[in-house]
């Protein structure tokens, strides 16, 4: 499936996929739980375009 | 000091806790009436090992020669009954020459992994400390 081989949509789906297990499993209010797993995901997507950038130099 | 015919009974449904725990994500939340919990963990994380096979990743190998490839082998069993099932059905087998297969690898392997903790979870639900 092509839409599968987007390296920024797998990047996202993982992130949501591990925020939402982690918010589910640390937090109990419905309102918590997002809060935590929207902070982890953005967490995930802003690390994942620093280091991104960070590597972009890198020859290898 | 012997144990209790209650502490045993209790310690029998304990393990029996955790096994279902791991063997389908989510039901050991379900069986402690955690019910939106036990739903989330249901879908999701048979859900993401689904998509580390459809991105052509690989159920790897009880390989103790290879450290790495053990451990990895061991994280994919951390998702229960859809592992067997995954192999009994031939996936898994990953396909190297894949773009998606890295990517294939660390959904399978997380998806283990995180199942684990729910099934640590549960224990600590059962347990009253959460």
């Amino acid at each position: 499936m092509a839409i599968l081989q987007s390296h920024l949509l797998l990047l996202l789906l993982f992130a949501f996929f591990v925020s939402l297990v982690f918010a589910v499993i640390a937090r109990d209010t419905a309102r918590e739980q997002l809060r935590l797993g929207g902070l982890m995901f953005a967490g995930f997507v802003a690390a994942a375009f620093v280091l991104g950038w960070l590597m972009y130099p890198v020859p290898f | 000091m012997r144990a209790t015919a209650a502490e045993e009974s209790q310690s029998g449904a304990l393990v029996l806790l955790c096994v279902a725990s791991w063997a389908v994500p989510g039901a050991g939340h379900l069986w402690l009436g955690r019910r939106n919990k036990g739903l989330v963990f249901l879908i999701a994380l048979p859900l993401m090992f689904a998509i580390g096979l459809a991105l052509r990743g690989r159920i790897f190998p009880f390989d103790l020669a290879d450290v790495l490839v053990g451990l990895a082998a061991l994280a994919d069993l951390g998702i229960g009954l859809p592992y067997f099932i995954a192999g009994g059905l031939g996936y898994g087998a990953g396909d190297v020459r894949a773009v998606t297969y890295e990517y294939g690898n660390a959904f399978l392997i997380v998806a283990g992994l995180l199942n684990l903790l729910v099934v640590i979870d549960a224990y600590d639900v059962a347990l009253g400390r959460k």
